[in-house]
């Protein structure tokens, strides 16, 4: 089946800095995609090559087969809602939906209309003077109703009250029910991507750490403390994701199929947060002395 | 939603996946009587747009009840259920709580204490869980 995105050693500079590093990656269609990781890691960079907005330095990148923003086959198969879901302010709800009309040759105009009157905003109304949630749910509507086969969007739901965030990954979940939608987004709220996603990207120092099904995550994934030791003489084939390691105690969070036998082990399961956390900290344990309880940090052998 | 009979609800905080949690409260809901025999499941797009959650995940959810033979799917229609749970799983309770109470005394004897025990319950409980999913 053709992947919704794939890359292979993707690499974007900005002057002498590097912003996506040696980027492989597989996402099938299908899925709604969490693309997390912290702040500047590459997931904005990520998004614009996916949607064909920034050309890449260095490797390929393909979306639903071809590059992005090939022609205007291509460009109307992808839908791109930016950061900060920008909205023309001077331009009316009527006009943005009579914009997309014009410009998109796939548009849904009883789809628009219909979303725009279940939410409650007046067509007439400029679009710089709706909520922060009514404009978000505006350039969600953009983005749904060019019917794209790849919507993409960076950040949505970040700058929105609970309630606005809600009631926009309800829509953004209508849409994706009906089928026949592959959605990634980008989010710093793990929350958020654990009750939408299925599968998850995590972007770290502009290299992809982990990109899998979220079942299969949490499946793989445990927690595992007991009598300190070095992470190289855990038994079983696992891979050691992070470790902290106090003078008697190590705790790994690893990932691996086999259960640990050893009783003087403790396995847990670990949370998809955790999960992403220990991502986000790979290469670092952290080491707390009983006598002072001085923090120093070291690298782990891997 | 008018002609579903329950409403899912989600606890981020519980532990438990979205799609455990469903799968959880439709059997909950089958031995609480809540729901009968014949009833139609929320469809997936109404669970969706209610609790904002992946698609994919109620699917899931539905497909394993499916597979216990406690709801059947009816393309284009919807999902209904097929079984109970009530009747038999109350009357088991009495025997198995008997025999549960005669494991603690054999675990207290062996020294165990409420904590040890209840650790090795949920670790047992979690090995067999993914046995059985394997």
């Amino acid at each position: 089946m053709t992947a919704a995105v794939r890359a292979d050693g993707l690499g974007k500079r900005y002057g002498r800095h590097w912003a996506l590093t040696d980027c492989a990656l597989e996402i099938p269609v299908g899925h709604v995609v969490g693309l997390v990781g912290p702040n500047g890691a590459g997931k904005t960079t990520l998004l614009g090559l996916a949607s064909g907005q920034l050309a890449p330095t260095t490797g390929d990148i393909t979306v639903l087969g071809d590059r992005p923003g090939a022609g205007p086959e291509q460009l109307a198969r992808v839908g791109f809602v930016a950061q900060g879901t920008p909205v023309y302010d001077r331009l009316s709800v009527a006009d943005h939906l009579r914009l997309g009309s014009r410009l998109n040759p796939g548009w849904d105009d009883a789809l628009a209309r219909r979303r725009v009157q279940r939410l409650g905003i007046d067509p007439g109304r400029p679009a710089g003077r709706l909520s922060a949630g009514q404009r978000a749910q505006l350039a969600l509507t953009m983005g749904l109703a060019k019917r794209p086969e790849l919507l993409l969007l960076d950040e949505p739901v970040a700058a929105l009250d609970p309630l606005a965030r809600r009631e926009f990954l309800q829509g953004l979940m209508e849409a994706a029910a009906e089928g026949g939608l592959t959605v990634v987004l980008s989010s710093h709220l793990v929350p958020d991507v654990e009750r939408v996603c299925d599968y998850l990207v995590v972007l770290v120092d502009s290299r992809v750490r982990v990109a899998a099904p979220v079942d299969d995550l949490l499946a793989t994934h445990h927690r595992i403390t007991g009598p300190r030791r070095d992470p190289a003489r855990l038994p079983g084939d696992r891979h050691v994701v992070s470790a902290s390691h106090t003078d008697r105690q190590s705790t790994f969070v690893v990932r691996g199929d086999a259960p640990v036998h050893d009783p003087t082990w403790i396995t847990g399961r670990i949370g998809l947060e955790d999960l992403v956390i220990a991502y986000m900290d790979p290469t670092s344990t952290t080491v707390r002395t009983e006598r002072d309880g001085h923090r120093t940090t070291l690298r782990v052998l891997r | 939603m008018g002609s579903s009979v329950i409403e899912f609800h989600l606890d981020q905080r519980s532990g438990l996946s979205p799609y455990r949690q469903v799968v959880r409260q439709v059997r909950q809901a089958l031995r609480l009587g809540l729901l009968h025999e014949g009833d139609q499941l929320p469809t997936v797009k109404e669970v969706v747009a209610q609790l904002a959650i992946n698609p994919n995940t109620v699917l899931k959810a539905y497909r394993e009840l499916e597979h216990e033979g406690l709801v059947a799917a009816r393309p284009g229609v919807g999902t209904f259920v097929t079984a109970t749970l009530a009747d038999a799983s109350l009357t088991a309770h009495g025997p198995l709580r008997q025999e549960l109470r005669r494991w603690l005394a054999k675990a207290h004897r062996a020294g165990l204490d409420d904590e040890s025990i209840e650790a090795l319950f949920l670790e047992t409980l979690r090995t067999a869980a993914q046995q059985d999913i394997a």
